[in-house]
């Protein structure tokens, strides 16, 4: 793999909460227009990851490089202009209950790229339709819709810039096993469509090996296993074997 | 275990009890609640700052600040209100009570608008606000934080301090002093419907009795008090809700600091507020 391939890469990175240690030198790489999925259990430092890539946490030491150019330390309008690069899916969709469907899917094309509400509005309503939504849902609240529509206003909002990298925090948790593989359908749809790279984290199995074209294992805070999906299988790793039978028996021990 | 062996155990347990430990255990648990305080203090400080200079950079965001406006401004009118007018009436009835006794009735007019325009407008609006307006930024930003919504707002390019703290704090440093404009006037009014229907003045005379010896100062004075007020409560809100622990105990323990701290920093602000502008008057 080059080093151009990659659209993501992080080195070395470390992330302590106190006497926490969550991040104990994570290296992983994505290339251009790939899906990786990075399973692992609850605490792992999944979230803490993709949150160091964003921005919301600071890392305490590493690299963090988006088409191999250093993001970590950039402040306002390098920072804004990397954040235009990225759309993301929160676990529970993270929607503004105080704004109207539409305004949350045209969120960033107004706030961020300063695109009027009238042409806003009509690229809202593109991308409901899009992830299966109807226009009318547009003028709802998001109290008003389920979580399966949540998720869906939430993943049309992490489109609607059509960002060249795309993160999926959990994307399948809370829902019915059918939303759950309707979502993942327009996981790949969207990412492929948009010809965007994709991180997803997550512990579903089912949803990890249908949206992933690599996936890596993370396992306090260091990360054990990366390669292809296919190869999931027969990774030889003790630990990702464990986890994807979903065995209580093996060298992953639960702290209770 | 035998006699001996416990005869042991209390002489080391003696032996392990020293004075000067006790004191260095002391001095360690003072010098670390100091340090927590004064952490704190910093963290508050460098929010405010933050706060502030969020408040004057663009971009900024009027249909959010009119929001605000009408949130904190029009709709904390009727508690306001209601405060001012009560607290105006049993000023004019304690007052009298007290008064007559050594024949001072005629000062009751002259008090009820000083003590309303310099003092108990400003605190009393700035407590109920408090109750009302903190309570509630706590709460809807403490949700936000839980929620992933603050989050949300950074992955979509929008700075959170700009877009959720600035016209809270804006809103809430414009919006006090003119809640206490109008307390002032209710208040005094309070005051007059018991001075004239009840304790049967003459209307003109406590008219001019409340003019008399009220300045501008007196109520310029409330209506600074009122903005420093309006500040501290918003801060406070936005503080605590941003800084919201997950979970619903989160945002109800936030909420309950947002209001308590609110409420103590109004009171001793309002200590100092009032020794700089009339100390020495």
């Amino acid at each position: 793999m080059t080093q151009t391939a990659k659209k993501l890469e992080l080195r070395d990175v470390r992330k302590s909460f106190g006497a926490n240690h969550v991040l104990r030198g994570v290296n992983i790489s994505v290339e251009k227009g790939k899906s990786l999925v990075v399973i692992g259990g609850s605490g792992t430092g999944k979230s803490v990851m993709i949150k160091s890539v964003l921005g919301i946490v600071s890392p305490d030491s590493g690299s963090i490089l988006v088409d191999g150019q250093e993001t970590t330390g950039l402040r306002g309008k390098e920072r804004d202009a990397l954040m235009r690069k990225f759309g993301m899916l929160f676990q529970g969709g993270a929607l503004f209950d105080s704004l109207q469907i539409w305004e949350n899917v045209a969120f960033g094309l107004i706030q961020g790229k300063g695109v009027s509400r009238k042409d806003a509005y009509d690229v809202a309503i593109e991308k409901l339709r899009a992830v299966g939504l109807p226009s009318r849902v547009a003028k709802l609240l998001p109290a008003e819709l389920s979580g399966g529509m949540q998720k869906r206003v939430g993943l049309a909002r992490a489109i609607a810039t059509n960002p060249e990298i795309i993160f999926f925090d959990e994307p399948t948790t809370g829902l019915d096993p059918i939303m759950a593989d309707v979502i993942n359908d327009l996981i790949i749809e969207t990412s492929k469509g948009l010809g965007a790279t994709a991180l997803s984290i997550t512990h579903d199995m089912h949803s990890a090996r249908k949206i992933a074209d690599d996936i890596a294992m993370i396992y306090k805070g260091e990360i054990i296993w990366h390669g292809k999906a296919a190869d999931i299988d027969h990774s030889g790793n003790p630990y990702v074997e464990q986890f994807i039978k979903g065995s209580a028996e093996g060298p992953i021990k639960m702290e209770i | 275990m035998n006699t001996a062996d416990n005869q042991q155990q209390e002489q080391q347990a003696s032996a392990g009890f020293s004075p000067f430990g006790w004191l260095l255990g002391m001095c360690q648990r003072i010098g670390a609640t100091l340090l927590g305080f004064l952490a704190a203090v910093g963290r508050l400080a460098t929010f405010a700052a933050q706060g502030i200079y969020h408040c004057f950079t663009p971009p900024f965001y009027p249909r959010l600040l009119w929001r605000q406006v009408v949130d904190i401004g029009y709709y904390s009118l009727p508690v306001v209100g209601m405060t001012a007018l009560f607290t105006g009436m049993v000023l004019a009835l304690q007052s009298y009570t007290g008064f007559s006794r050594f024949s001072a009735e005629g000062a009751v007019a002259t008090v009820v608008v000083l003590s309303v325009t310099r003092e108990l407008a400003p605190v009393l609006a700035g407590l109920m606000v408090a109750g009302r307006i903190g309570a509630s930024i706590a709460a809807e930003i403490g949700t936000m934080r839980v929620t992933e919504q603050i989050d949300a707002l950074t992955t979509l390019s929008t700075n959170p301090f700009k877009y959720l703290i600035a016209p809270r704090l804006i809103a809430g440093t414009l919006m006090l002093p003119l809640l206490v404009l109008i307390a002032d006037v209710i208040g005094v009014y309070g005051g007059y419907i018991v001075g004239v229907y009840k304790l049967e003045f003459v209307s003109e005379n406590y008219i001019h009795r409340t003019w008399e010896f009220l300045t501008a100062d007196d109520v310029v004075s409330g209506l600074w008090k009122a903005a420093a007020f309006g500040f501290i409560v918003t801060l406070m809100g936005c503080y605590h809700g941003f800084n919201s622990q997950r979970g619903a105990q989160g945002v109800g323990a936030a909420t309950t600091n947002a209001v308590v701290s609110a409420s103590i920093l109004i009171l001793i602000a309002n200590y100092f507020l009032t020794q700089l502008f009339f100390a020495g008057k």
